[in-house]
């Protein structure tokens, strides 16, 4: 570096714009190393490193992994692995075998999941940030409520969901069956088909407060100005929810959106600690079936190809959000 | 951007911490002053009563030795994740104990120290162990990679109180079982026949290889290719899981018991009548407040005309991980355990088969108990395939027989082709 850079800045483009452009050449190149021209770099250095650790290199590893056929055989010697190339891939997108029919239906559950968890907790935030927006009194002893479940431990709080829908003695059956009276029969809720309702009654229970804690940010930086000129152009109080609240607030609720889509497709504490690392076939979550084909069959390969397609879904997710909010932003 | 801040200041200590932990077992290579990570499997009957039985012990042999044991018990829900990702990071334990159904499986990883005839011998050589159990100890022809310690075999567990009241003789055939528990399957008193651990992957592999040797399948063919759906096997499965979808002499609720200690539990209330459990049961049954005389033990019974297989040969064995710094000291740990008066401790206390020669089964007074062991083992036990997709075998085959049971729990009828099915998809689940 330091041979080569006042090099390339005798070869005759000291005319590039340096910091002060009056300053005759000699001065510029010995500038090159000054402080003031490198510290930006140099404080970017240690984002750019940690940058590189945490994400890029475990992800291009995880990529690597993907092509190779990582079993038990290989696992303490990557480097004898056997390359696969598109191999794995070819059996997680197969329809027709077990593996890929299987995938499929996972990420079936997986969509319907996100579709109805993020559809129900926004909606719910949305509403709570409303109501509260016209409240009074109370309104922060209400707020901290509401945020309880965001702020619990997430693994403290799906376990005693856990306790709470146990068939016997659980907490849930006690009151739709013993005090409501409402089925003979104790239902099952960690098994079976109900097994659904339940991970996205608890994916919402954890999802809500924070769809709620960004509306209600969103609203406060409304100006009352706003609410007030629409009031006296006669504007309902529904039609200012429509087009002043909901309009204004257009930026931050898709990204909300996006972020609660991205966290729940890939929502793994919820379902494990819910069903364990063998999920009944009604809630086969996306991540735990990840899981389950790498950890629990040992095939690290197949397993890492599933999180590839998984990754590269969500860019695609991802991607097109941000091509339609360009629009957005572009139409405003 | 204070939130960007404070994330990055997070992840940088995070990183550090890491960066620590990593280098932090490095620099204990002093001689003199050498301490050993021993992560155990969960033996007893909760993971404190597993220490309050080994810390004597491991006190002992740092009073010979000199060498101080870090010991860790692991829930084997656990240890199985746990030891593989150790293998992988090379970061682990000194020595561990592994299930034996996953010694072939962890000998295919090289993770582990394979005990040539030299190690052998610092250890008492092949001759010192109880042959069935040594044959546990890895793939036949290679050098071992794990060594037995504890044996088990399964056997039926009977209530005698309920069985006498009802009038009822212990059952010698399966079709005895079946009716037996129907006579005591009462759902309004939350009676029932039998207790299953219906969402144990690894139990549910286990009943169903010892249910399929009774109906004459085989898990495994004589190349080591998976035969799942072979009709002894689909029989076998089926005849586990008609206890729940046919016969109803199960609480469908022990579909949901993901631990076997949660079967033990009920069959120590009196909340059902039989129980299908390892040697081991008698000690986790003391833990849950029954005493031994109130049950009787009888070899799990197969159909009439079937095979008499019972058990398959279970137990424990333990291991030296390969990127032990000490091996000398770990090596000195294992003979430790695997001493004559350690094997007699530590067999009693958890109730199991010693799995040395020198030592006799002494974990009851009751002679009749442990002849019925003694008998299961040399008689009606058969070793697991010793193939290295057994591990595969049991995420599969267990997982599949689990979702069977649910099935049979929330109301659906199980058919022969749904079991065939499930096995047939268990199969090609399999690595190649």
């Amino acid at each position: 570096m330091a041979t080569t850079l006042p090099g390339r800045a005798a070869a005759g483009k000291t005319s590039r714009g340096g910091p002060d452009p009056a300053t005759p050449p000699t001065k510029a190149r010995r500038k090159w190393l000054s402080w003031k021209r490198s510290t930006p770099y140099l404080l970017l250095v240690p984002a750019a490193v940690l940058e590189l650790l945490i994400h890029v290199i475990p992800m291009v590893v995880g990529l690597w992994m993907s092509f190779i056929e990582l079993t038990q055989y290989y696992i303490t010697n990557w480097s004898e692995a056997p390359w696969k190339g598109l191999g794995n891939f070819t059996v997680a997108l197969d329809f027709s075998g077990p593996l890929g029919r299987q995938l499929l239906r996972s990420f079936g559950v997986t969509l319907g999941f996100t579709v109805l968890t993020v559809g129900i907790s926004f909606g719910l935030g949305l509403c709570a940030a409303l109501a509260l927006q016209r409240f009074g009194r109370g309104r922060g002893f209400i707020r901290t409520l509401f945020l309880t479940p965001y702020a619990l431990p997430a693994y403290a709080g799906i376990i005693t969901w856990k306790f709470m829908l146990q068939r016997d003695n659980g907490l849930v059956n006690q009151l739709i069956t013993n005090d409501l009276h409402l089925t003979g029969n104790r239902p099952f809720w960690l098994i079976g088909s109900n097994a659904f309702v339940s991970v996205v009654v608890v994916a919402i229970w954890q999802q809500w407060p924070f769809a709620f804690l960004m509306t209600m940010a969103g609203m406060q930086v409304i100006p009352d100005e706003v609410y007030q000129a629409s009031s006296i152009d006669g504007a309902s109080t529904w039609q200012q929810i429509r087009h002043v609240t909901l309009g204004m607030m257009k930026p931050i609720n898709s990204v909300l959106l996006l972020l609660l889509f991205l966290w729940t497709f890939r929502e793994f504490n919820t379902p494990f600690v819910l069903f364990g690392p063998t999920p009944p076939a009604s809630a086969d979550l996306l991540t735990i079936h990840i899981y389950s084909s790498s950890f629990i069959n040992w095939n690290f390969g197949l397993g890492s190809a599933m999180s590839a397609l998984l990754m590269l879904f969500l860019i695609l997710v991802a991607g097109g959000w941000a091509l339609w909010n360009r629009r957005i932003s572009r139409d405003a | 951007m204070k939130f960007r801040g404070l994330a990055a200041g997070v992840s940088a200590l995070l990183v550090v911490a890491g960066l620590a932990a990593c280098g932090g077992g490095d620099d204990s290579g002093s001689e003199g002053d050498v301490t050993l990570t021993y992560w155990a499997s969960n033996q007893g009957a909760s993971l404190d009563n597993d220490k309050e039985i080994l810390t004597p012990e491991l006190e002992k042999f740092t009073q010979q030795t000199g060498i101080k044991i870090n010991l860790e018990v692991v829930p084997w829900s656990d240890l199985t994740n746990r030891t593989l990702s150790a293998a992988v990071s090379g970061q682990g334990p000194d020595v561990l104990n592994i299930g034996n159904t996953n010694a072939v499986t962890f000998q295919a990883t090289g993770g582990f120290y394979p005990f040539d005839d030299a190690a052998l011998a610092k250890i008492g050589g092949k001759d010192h162990f109880v042959d069935s159990a040594f044959a546990t100890a890895g793939a036949p022809g290679k050098p071992p990679t794990s060594i037995p310690i504890y044996s088990q075999v399964y056997a039926l567990y009977y209530n005698k109180k309920m069985f006498s009241d009802a009038g009822l003789q212990p059952p010698q055939t399966w079709e005895d079982l079946v009716s037996d528990a129907q006579k005591l399957t009462d759902p309004a008193k939350k009676k029932w026949g039998v207790v299953i651990p219906g969402a144990t992957v690894n139990a549910s592999m286990h009943f169903s290889f010892i249910f399929g040797q009774q109906n004459g399948g085989d898990a495994f063919d004589a190349s080591g290719k998976p035969t799942f759906t072979t009709p002894g096997m689909v029989a076998g499965v089926k005849q586990y899981v008609d206890l729940m979808s046919r016969y109803h002499v199960v609480n469908p609720s022990a579909a949901q018991y993901s631990d076997s200690a949660q079967a033990a539990g009920d069959f120590a209330r009196g909340d059902a009548a039989m129980y299908f459990a390892q040697t081991s049961g008698i000690n986790v049954l003391k833990q849950n407040g029954m005493d031994p005389e109130q049950y009787g033990i009888v070899p799990i019974p197969a159909p009439s005309g079937g095979n008499d297989i019972g058990s398959f040969v279970a137990g424990t064995n333990i291991s030296i991980f390969k990127n032990t710094k000490h091996l000398d000291a770990a090596l000195q740990f294992v003979k430790f355990m695997t001493s004559d008066a350690e094997q007699a401790t530590l067999n009693k206390a958890y109730t199991s088969l010693p799995a040395v020669k020198g030592v006799s089964a002494s974990f009851t007074d009751d002679q009749q108990k442990l002849d019925t062991f003694t008998d299961i083992l040399a008689n009606r036990a058969k070793p697991l395939p010793l193939v290295a997709g057994v591990q595969a075998f049991q995420a599969n085959v267990g997982g599949a027989v689990v979702s069977l049971i649910a099935k049979a729990a929330t109301g659906a009828q199980v058919s022969e082709a749904d079991v065939r099915n499930a096995l047939d998809q268990a199969q090609q689940k399999m690595p190649a």
